[in-house]
């Protein structure tokens, strides 16, 4: 039986594309590897390689064509032994389209590996972020969290929060201040010292039809979760064969404070963004907290919800009217500029805001980029922004090895190279455990004048 | 510890039966996966539960199809007396298109969520938050379901043992944890591993009340669960349950479990809780014919469903990298860029 190659994907939302050419003929031999057509759609090109050894033996779709059907059968390739007269039998035997309707036409197509073009940044499939003119008000990072807890949990009863001191204290940190006078110890519940049982606790409420928020004091203590995290909430839709989501949010204080020491100062974004099926966001003002806290309890995936402990007591401006919601996926350049990009997020937008401001007195512009979502990563506007200042500095606080800027800089050699007039450069924490002594704390966490330094370089300034 | 239950509700023959065809369907069914692992037809890793039969199937004949169980490694008997479809099971096991988990499961991440089997689990003692989770929800939904807890000996020594049936008490939710005491964890004798009194102590401290049966008596099993789960539902707060048994087999089907005596193994084996049950059915007056008919079906069914699981296709590619989140699914990582 002739093997089908079917229209490939370029993506999981492409359905169809533009066959562009054919680079084999009918009767070429080709082998598994080997380049045999170009596929196009309006946004990337992608190489249709062979997966089997064979004979092409009849083209049916002609290049040029455009709208075609991913999975619809674009070739006929004839096995060892076979000849021509093998394709008659496919053209009775094979239902036309893509013949997911019959196992036996399933089992024996073959989706072509993608040669693999350029990976297409993204953005999530996120919508576009409302441009808001309303009044704002004034509010701490603390408050804005707190309102959009108790937001949700109005408009939506299955929403509850857990952890430890979250109902009788008002939170270790006050984010939860008022909540339990609201709605009450059924859904305001104070939690023993127990995190791998409360965070396996809030997952099975999640199966069982609840959007449980659960509280790490701080992100440290996850640790002993981080199992539950991981195992059940992330694997829960993958392994169940997509029965089941898992929609929780697990949010707390993640980073360093000040002069707590190793065990209690780490910074978890590349951690939990190493996971496929967790979302990771980590906001910096006191709006993107409330927005993206209310989108992470609307969503239906898991959501490790990265807060900072210094920047609870922030103040900033948040949309006073209507429901304010931030789409989880996209980031925002928070400072326009067209010398150098600084991607950064949390409370490290401190320090870069800080060094743009120094930069700009010396007439370097940078365009400041805050990540907000770290998975899914807005690549785009990343990707965007480096096309234009053709220079990219990221800034995180924690580690450098395999961190947030690891992965930028991997995601500028794939969708930007041509474009990068320098080496990216990262400014992160330094490569030790948080030491405790205030002046060796300053010296292991990045500052404006490490990221003016990373700056320079890359402009090859000194 | 409650007293040593008299059997007030002895099964009726009919009850009883059915409890024997539930236990052959999971001994057909594990006796296949492990023939099958052997002939190298299905790979991973696989916990068999054979001679544990009596336990999934006294327990699940007390839960209504709205009540919810949490499984283990070693849970196809769970599923199966919960009301999981066999040949999804099977399909499973070989990794193919149509199984429980579309393939992406395998034997340990089993579940069915539309009859309230929340999962086995890869790892032990991680069932037993998400039981008593569970059983949270329902308390604050006001739902009056009971959720089991299936575990084994060996989850006792683990820390979320502790923290869940500490909030299970705590809150009085409506769990009846399940201990299936087959004396080993993994490849260790688990007395040698456990200090203290044993495992009713360690509920009892927490506070939770404790009963203990034969596990290898159906008959037992069931009346105490039936007892305990009534008292669950009624709103009694957690009940600790400790059924006691033995792992016929190796810890997986690639461990022999040479490390075990064999007049102790050969003992267990000879107290065989379905050849138990058939005794008690042939007392009660049921025909031979009846039992072995019972047999037969269970063969059919597990024969029928290997048949159907070679015959299914592999999953397809493309979805390999889908039903991860449910914003789509990523795209392949990439190389060789070409902007």
């Amino acid at each position: 039986m002739p093997i089908q190659v079917l229209m490939p994907a370029l993506s999981p939302t492409m359905e169809e594309g533009k066959l562009a050419k054919w680079l084999k003929a009918e009767g070429d031999a080709v082998k598994p590897g080997d380049v045999i057509a170009e596929i196009e759609t309006d946004k990337a090109t992608m190489e249709v390689e062979a997966a089997d050894e064979g004979v092409l033996g009849k083209i049916l779709v002609a290049a040029g064509t455009e709208g075609v059907k991913v999975n619809t059968p674009i070739a006929l390739l004839l096995g060892e032994g076979e000849d021509k007269s093998a394709l008659a039998a496919v053209a009775t035997a094979a239902p036309a389209g893509n013949g997911a309707g019959s196992p036996a036409a399933a089992a024996e197509a073959r989706v072509p590996a993608p040669a693999i073009a350029a990976p297409k940044p993204t953005a999530a499939a996120a919508p576009a972020e409302p441009e808001y003119s309303g009044p704002t008000q004034t509010q701490t990072v603390r408050e804005a969290l707190r309102d959009a807890m108790a937001e949700e949990m109005r408009r939506d009863k299955t929403v509850f929060l857990m952890g430890e001191e979250v109902a009788e204290y008002q939170g270790a940190y006050k984010v939860s201040q008022g909540l339990l006078q609201e709605f009450g110890p059924k859904r305001v519940i104070d939690t023993p010292i127990t995190e791998q049982g409360f965070t396996g606790l809030g997952v099975g409420a999640a199966m069982a039809g609840l959007r449980p928020i659960v509280e790490f004091m701080t992100w440290n203590f996850a640790m002993q979760a981080i199992d539950q995290i991981i195992n059940s909430a992330a694997k829960t839709r993958y392994m169940s064969g997509g029965q089941m989501s898992c929609p929780i949010v697990f949010r707390g204080a993640n980073g360093a404070a000040a002069r707590v020491a190793a065990q209690h100062s780490q910074e978890y974004s590349s951690w939990y963004a190493h996971c496929p099926g967790l979302i990771v966001i980590a906001p910096w003002t006191a709006a993107d907290a409330k927005g993206l806290l209310k989108s992470a309890i609307r969503d239906p995936n898991p959501v490790v919800f990265l807060e900072n402990e210094i920047l609870y007591g922030r103040s900033g401006e948040v949309p006073k009217e209507g429901d304010h919601l931030v789409p989880i996926g996209k980031a925002r350049v928070v400072r326009p500029g067209a010398h150098v990009t600084i991607a950064s997020f949390s409370r490290m937008m401190e320090v870069a805001m800080a060094a743009a401001e120094q930069l700009a007195k010396e007439g370097i512009e940078a365009e400041v980029i805050d990540l907000r979502t770290i998975r899914p990563l807005d690549t785009a506007t990343i990707v965007d922004s480096v096309k234009k200042t053709n220079r990219l500095v990221s800034l995180e606080e924690g580690w450098p090895f395999a961190g947030i800027g690891a992965e930028l800089s991997a995601v500028m050699m794939e969708q930007a190279f041509d474009w990068l007039d320098a080496p990216v450069v990262r400014v992160t924490g330094e490569d030790v455990p948080m030491p405790y002594a205030a002046n060796l704390e300053a010296l292991t966490l990045p500052s404006p004048a490490k990221v003016i330094a990373a700056v320079k370089a890359s402009l090859y300034r000194s | 510890m409650i007293a040593a239950l008299q059997r007030r509700n002895a099964p009726s023959p009919e009850r009883l039966l059915a409890h024997y065809r539930t236990m052959a369907r999971i001994r057909a069914f594990e006796n296949a996966a492990e023939r099958l692992y052997n002939e190298k037809r299905i790979p991973g890793f696989v916990h068999l539960s054979t001679g544990q039969e009596a336990i999934p199937a006294g327990v699940c004949a007390n839960l209504l199809a709205g009540d919810q169980i949490t499984s283990t490694h070693r849970g196809h008997g769970h599923t199966i007396a919960k009301g999981g479809d066999v040949g999804r099971m099977m399909l499973e096991l070989f990794g193919r298109a149509g199984g429980y988990c579309q393939g992406k499961g395998g034997s340990m991440h089993i579940a069915d969520f539309a009859i309230g089997m929340l999962g086995a689990n890869g790892v032990v003692t991680a069932g037993l938050p998400i039981a008593v989770g569970a059983a949270h929800a329902a308390k604050l939904l006001g739902r009056d379901t009971v959720v089991a807890c299936f575990f084994g000996d060996g989850a006792v020594n683990r820390g979320p043992f502790l923290e869940s049936l500490n909030w299970a008490a705590v809150y009085r939710l409506p769990v009846l944890f399940v201990c299936e005491d087959n004396r080993w964890a993994a490849t260790t004798p688990t007395a040698t591993m456990t200090a203290g009194p044993g495992i009713a102590a360690r509920a009892e401290a927490l506070g939770l009340r404790t009963a203990s049966c034969d596990g290898n008596d159906v008959a037992a099993v069931d009346d105490l669960a039936g007892e305990l789960v009534r008292e669950v539902r009624a709103g009694g707060g957690p009940l600790f349950m400790i059924a006691r048994t033995y792992r016929w087999s190796g810890h997986t089907s690639a461990d022999a479990g040479a490390y075990r005596n064999a007049d102790e193994v050969a003992r267990a084996k000879a107290d065989d809780p379905l050849a138990r049950t058939r005794a008690q059915l042939a007392g009660l007056g049921v025909a031979v014919h009846d039992l072995d008919a019972a047999l037969a079906a269970a063969e059919a069914e597990i024969a029928e469903a290997i048949a159907a699981a070679e015959a299914a296709p592999p999953p397809r590619l493309a979805d390999a990298l889908g039903e991860v989140q449910d914003i789509g699914a990523p795209v392949f990582a990439a190389a060789g860029a070409r902007p």
